[in-house]
């Protein structure tokens, strides 16, 4: 049907948007509002001796300066980490205590030391600078490796060598007998540069604590409301559960940097009650580049052994993980089981070690950013092959094509077992839509122009739908990754569906009711998505990981069941027919083979009614279901990218970009293109434009979007997408996910293309103008490239 | 931002009178890095003097050989007038890749003068014409004008009026630009002029814009990219930072030298 | 503070503000037309591009009292009624948009380049569109749905170029 599952329907949500009428978080204005800024700690590593607030609170309209050691006072709890790790010699993980405001040292800049509140925003920034600190610097350690290095500064005490944990996956042993007699080795030291995800909606807080009902609301910025209360009420001890709600309202994208609840809305929440004042926060860009979750930042030294026949024999990586000053929520699980466990990419690898260590430094912290784990795993593996190829004199393809796994499931030797896959036939796909054939003529034609141009692929495969609760569980995770909805059917007919899952750019209030339109055979109108606002959604994991489709729509089907379930029991009951022989097609309820039948809205006014229901059944068509995954699923893909680099300036032009996904079943192509062209542009902003750059002292110097590059349409082409689907078994619609895939797989296919061009690999991300001129500059003569 | 007084007077004369009366006074034109700058509390001017609403302030002529801009003409203004386009194409292609089309629908040649940000445009196109400086007190040449990074020769309470730009047989300008602002981290402005040739590098220079003597002497000789094959200049003085080494920006002034060239009309 | 005084989306508005207020937060503090977004500091971004006398600016980089007088134009006032413009149709269409917020920028901006190219007669190809969106930056879609968004809008807007202001 047309607007069912696989149909290209136009976004039900967009017309607010478009006409200006979205809400998002700081377009909340209450009554009683006041206005948060916050005073930050101004250099890498300090020991706060005072704080002077006497020149701020002597401003007309400063309400209010508070700082940590009075929210310690109070019994605010400091952030937690949602998943331990367990180093390699069975010690748990040490990282340093975050408190949401600084008590005594100060560990990065922008690490909050006080909460300014003030009649207006204006006002309020203009106290917080005049609030004096007095402050000691201490020695500070900013890169992953020097922080790693023997006479560091410490970052924190009870933390020695800032090294949190030291984590190995897979068998060193046979990695290492392996390596001994392979064929060919090789090499390579990559650096994953550390990132800024930049959602274009700053994060901003709304916190209003209503005395008389001792309750309080949040609106903000968030990917998973419900998390954020669960954290807020179990372990920041803001307010029990039930006294305290939080709304997501309409989110400018997340990326996973609003994953995480961060110190200012819980100050916010705290500063509302000291106050008695509503208090709004919201970060101006210079802020959320300080502050925000930064994204990637290993560094990690790679070995790949090969027979004589190209086929690996084996896979090792060393990795310093940087985790930034503090641990932030799945700061621990990033580099660990989002990483280590996707070394096998999409090989049959018989022998892999991974070994993470990560490490506390005093810059803002690190966290997942959209891909989280599985982008850096897949640039190691992925620059690997292009490598290894390169000097084995092998085509890069073909290398990738004798060491592709061809039968399902497959059990990896790093705990995955992946469900199905066709990657033979996407690559057949992908180089058929890229015109590799005649590429060769490109080449030649562009370098009658001077220019270098180059190819590069990258393979992938990747975990989505996040996770099976019993499986991240035994591996350290704090929580389940399940996901909730339920499905309301009305008395007139139409359908509302409420969903633990958040949307921010992603289109579920289209997507989720396709779902449901495709199943009950009703229009798409009829159907409301309801989410984002732990008042009316009892409880939900909320969207990361690419897990809304496999796993948050999973949830709707399983609530569904039940639905049609009751339905056709009332329609057996009205018809007089046997419950076998009532079957639901285009929005009726029938008796399969006759002309008897009920309409949706006939269903919702019988169950309501409740005049004539089966004996003992309940009123009312509402059901409620918990959908936990069996499995990850495994997304994957076939990304060609071609690049024509000017050596006298060391410009990249991306000319093609091709990428071919099996997503499993398709929802919404329209919408599952969005996510790909807007994770394949992330990941070419890695690849070529973004870095998060500390000085030496550890001052932030991409502080704003004059220093830090975000691609801008000119950077990008228009891409050339297909699917190969191979439906997850694993999941009742077959999805696997599509969120993260672009920014996952295409930074290497990136960068193998530029290397391929300029002739040269010694070339780290991001592949500045400066650095491929660099680069160019170590090779003697680039046009030998030809 | 900090607390300002905003005027906007009707007259050169007035404006200077509000100047004079303000304890610390700046002129407001189109904006576009005074506001971002006191946004950030980098400046916290207790007037603003808007000069966009003196009569004429905006106005474009040409006489005696010589294109005139007023100073609030806006980049968007410059770049799509058929003087400028006939006369000097040069200098209109160059207003026309200023920032985005917002920016160029409201900063103006005056404000950008002025201000003589090491990145901006206008200033190469300034010195390689060799134009004048007009303000309400004197005539002032580019070569005097411009004194180093975000330093030039205006006095207190002195207000560019207006830009006069020779027409000169042939000019080109490159750019290339920082990839994350966009402003110019090399900017070459060359041009044949009744002076000789005239090259002018803009965001490369540690003191601003500055003339290329060794590009100047390559290209009087024959003004063609390939004259510049065997020039190279120097890194000493260049900025360096994470998006360009001192090395990198020299390299790419004759880079962008031999793509003025090659443009010039 | 100073009275500024100005049509905004056609109808005319008084109001007394500071001197330092900007046209983005005279707009969506004052005015409550919470459609034009900030983005940056920097001005960069671009999603608070609106309309004034008919040109695309950032609001976020003027300030409201040297605007007494103008016709200002945000996402609010660009439908007729119920009515979408038709680069509102066009987003909508083509997927131009996923989290929405820097949409109001990128539909200014998208109507004020097709009304210069169609006034000046110039084609406004791709590669124009690309140029054209330097000042507005999105981090959801890649720019492809919005760049096919706009190539069918300005389709739609032949000789209605000026209709919108």
């Amino acid at each position: 049907m047309s607007e069912g599952i696989g149909a290209r329907v136009a976004r039900k949500e967009d017309r607010r948007f478009i006409t200006g009428k979205g809400k998002y978080t700081d377009d909340v204005r209450v009554d009683n509002q006041a206005y948060a800024a916050f005073v930050r700690c101004p250099v890498a590593h300090a020991k706060i001796n005072g704080v002077d607030a006497s020149g701020a609170l002597a401003m007309e309209g400063v309400i209010a300066v508070h700082t940590g050691p009075e929210m310690k006072e109070d019994g605010i709890g400091d952030l937690i980490t949602g998943w331990a790790i367990t180093s390699k010699d069975g010690n748990p993980m040490q990282c340093g205590a975050w408190n949401p405001m600084v008590t005594t040292y100060g560990r990065y800049v922008g690490d909050a030391v006080a909460i300014v509140v003030a009649e207006t925003q204006e006002l309020a920034r203009r106290a917080a600078e005049a609030v004096e600190l007095d402050y000691e610097e201490l020695p500070a350690s900013i890169g992953v490796e020097d922080a790693f290095a023997d006479g560091a500064a410490q970052v924190h005490e009870n933390v020695p060598g800032n090294l949190i944990y030291d984590w190995e996956i897979g068998d060193e042993a046979k990695v290492a007998e392996a390596l001994a007699s392979a064929h060919h080795v090789t090499e390579l030291k990559m650096v994953n540069n550390r990132l800024s995800p930049n959602a274009m909606e700053p994060r901003s807080a709304v916190a209003i604590f209503d005395e008389a009902e001792d309750h309080y609301t949040l609106y903000t910025t968030s990917q998973n409301p419900h998390v954020a209360r669960l954290v807020l009420s179990a372990f920041y001890n803001v307010a029990p559960e039930h006294k305290l709600r939080v709304i997501a309202p309409d989110v400018g994208g997340g990326f996973g940097s609003k994953i995480y609840i961060y110190p200012e809305e819980i100050t916010c929440l705290w500063a509302s009650m000291k106050t008695g004042r509503s208090v709004k926060w919201t970060s101006d860009r210079s802020e959320a580049f300080m502050t925000d979750a930064h994204g990637r930042d290993h560094v990690t030294k790679a070995t790949m052994g090969f027979d004589a026949g190209g086929r690996i024999v084996a896979f090792k990586t060393d990795t310093l993980a940087n985790i930034g000053a503090y641990v932030s929520l799945f700061a621990t699980v990033t580099p660990t089981y989002l990483h280590g466990t996707l070394l096998s990419g999409c090989y049959d690898m018989p022998a892999i070690y991974g070994n993470v260590k990560a490490i506390h430094t005093n810059t803002a912290p690190v966290d997942a950013y959209r891909g989280a784990g599985r982008p850096e795993a897949t640039y190691s593996i992925e620059r690997m092959m292009e490598t290894a190829a390169r000097e084995m004199g092998m085509d890069p393809a073909e290398l990738r094509r004798k060491n592709f796994i061809t039968e399902f499931p497959y059990q990896t030797q790093v705990i995955l077992q992946y469900d199905s896959g066709d990657y033979h036939k996407t690559l057949d796909m992908a180089q058929e839509a890229a015109d590799v054939a005649g590429f060769a003529a490109r080449k030649a034609e562009a370098a009658s122009r001077g220019k270098l141009r180059g190819l590069g692929y990258s393979t992938f495969v990747e975990a989505c739908g996040i996770a099976p609760s019993a499986a991240v569980g035994s591996l350290g995770s704090a929580v389940g990754l399940w996901e909730s909805a339920e499905v309301r059917v009305n008395p007139v007919g139409s359908v509302e569906i409420l969903t633990g899952s958040h949307s921010h750019g992603q289109g579920h209030e289209t997507t989720f009711a396709q779902v449901v339109a495709d199943r009950l055979g009703i229009p798409l109108d009829n159907v409301s998505v309801v989410h984002g606002d732990t008042d009316k959604v009892q409880f939900g994991m909320g969207t990361y990981g690419s897990r809304s489709g496999p796993v948050g729509m999973s949830a709707i089907v399983k609530a569904l069941d039940k639905v049609e379930a009751k339905a056709k029991k009332i329609a057996a009951h009205t018809l007089e027919a046997s419950e076998d022989d009532i079957v639901i097609e285009n929005g009726e309820v029938k008796v399969a083979g006759t002309d008897k039948s009920m309409a949706w809205h006939e269903i919702g006014l019988a169950a309501y009614i409740a005049h004539n229901l089966p004996e003992g059944m309940e009123p009312g068509l509402k059901e409620a279901a918990f959908y936990d995954p069996l499995n990850f699923s495994f997304p994957a893909g076939a990304l060609i990218c071609e690049v024509e680099v000017d050596p006298e300036t060391g410009v990249t032009d991306i000319i093609n970009f091709t990428a071919v996904d099996d997503f499993g079943t398709i929802i919404n192509p329209m919408i599952v293109e969005g996510q790909v062209h807007g994770g394949v542009t992330q990941g070419i902003g890695q690849a070529l434009l973004e870095q998060v750059v500390y000085d030496e002292s550890g001052q932030l110097i991409t502080g704003s979007y004059m220093d830090y590059c975000m691609p801008r349409a000119d950077d990008v082409p228009s891409y050339n997408l297909d699917h190969n689907a191979t439906p997850s078994p694993l999941n009742p619609l077959g999805l696997k996910g599509c969120g993260e895939a672009g920014a996952i797989g295409s930074p290497p296919a990136v960068i193998n293309a530029i290397t391929d061009a300029i002739g040269t690999n010694e070339l780290q991300m991001p592949a500045t103008p400066l650095a491929v001129w660099t680069a160019l500059q170590s090779v003697k003569t680039p046009m030998a490239a030809e | 931002m900090y607390q300002t007084k905003y005027h906007k007077p009707g007259s050169v004369e007035d404006a200077v009178a509000a100047l004079g009366v303000a304890e610390e006074g700046k002129i407001l034109s189109g904006g576009q890095t005074l506001l971002p700058t006191m946004k950030q509390h980098l400046a916290a001017p207790t007037d603003l003097v808007d000069v966009r609403g003196i009569d004429g302030m905006d106005a474009i002529s040409v006489s005696d050989g010589a294109v005139t801009i007023g100073a609030a003409a806006r980049h968007a203004d410059v770049a799509a007038n058929a003087d400028v386009q006939t006369h000097i194409p040069a200098l209109a292609a160059l207003a026309g890749g200023i920032g985005d089309p917002a920016v160029r629908a409201m900063g103006t040649i005056g404000g950008s003068v002025a201000n003589n940000d090491p990145a901006a445009d206008y200033p190469s196109a300034v010195l390689a014409l060799n134009a004048t400086v007009v303000t309400n007190k004197r005539e002032i040449a580019a070569e005097d004008f411009f004194q180093g990074m975000f330093a030039t020769a205006l006095e207190d309470a002195e207000i560019v009026t207006a830009l006069r730009f020779p027409v000169p047989t042939k000019a080109g300008y490159a750019k290339f630009p920082n990839p994350a602002s966009r402003y110019a981290m090399v900017g070459v402005f060359a041009a044949q002029t009744d002076g000789g040739v005239r090259v002018a590098v803009t965001g490369a220079g540690e003191d601003g814009v500055f003339r290329a003597e060794a590009l100047e002497g390559a290209l009087g000789a024959s003004f063609s990219s390939d004259a510049l094959d065997a020039v190279s200049i120097g890194s000493d003085g260049m900025l360096a930072d994470i998006h360009g080494t001192a090395e990198y920006r020299a390299h790419l002034v004759t880079v962008m030298a031999k793509r003025a060239v090659d443009n010039a009309v | 503070m100073s009275n500024v005084s100005m049509t905004v989306n056609g109808k005319a508005v008084s109001h007394e503000v500071p001197d330092n207020t900007l046209l983005a937060d005279f707009l969506r503090e004052d005015l409550r037309l919470t459609g034009t977004h900030v983005g940056c500091d920097t001005s960069q971004c671009g999603a608070c591009v609106v309309h004034v006398d008919g040109r695309a600016v950032k609001s976020c980089t003027v300030l409201a009292v040297s605007l007494d007088g103008a016709s200002v134009t945000t996402i609010e006032g660009i439908a007729n009624g119920k009515d979408l413009h038709p680069m509102q149709t066009a987003f909508n269409e083509h997927h131009g948009l996923q989290c929405g917020f820097c949409t109001p920028g990128m539909i200014m901006s998208g109507i004020d380049m097709v009304n210069r190219y169609q006034s000046d007669g110039r084609e406004l190809t791709e590669d124009a569109i690309r140029n054209e969106l330097e000042g507005n930056i999105c981090r959801c879609t890649g720019y492809h749905n919005i760049v096919k968004a706009i190539e069918d809008a300005a389709g739609s807007m032949t000789g209605m170029a000026k209709a919108a202001e």
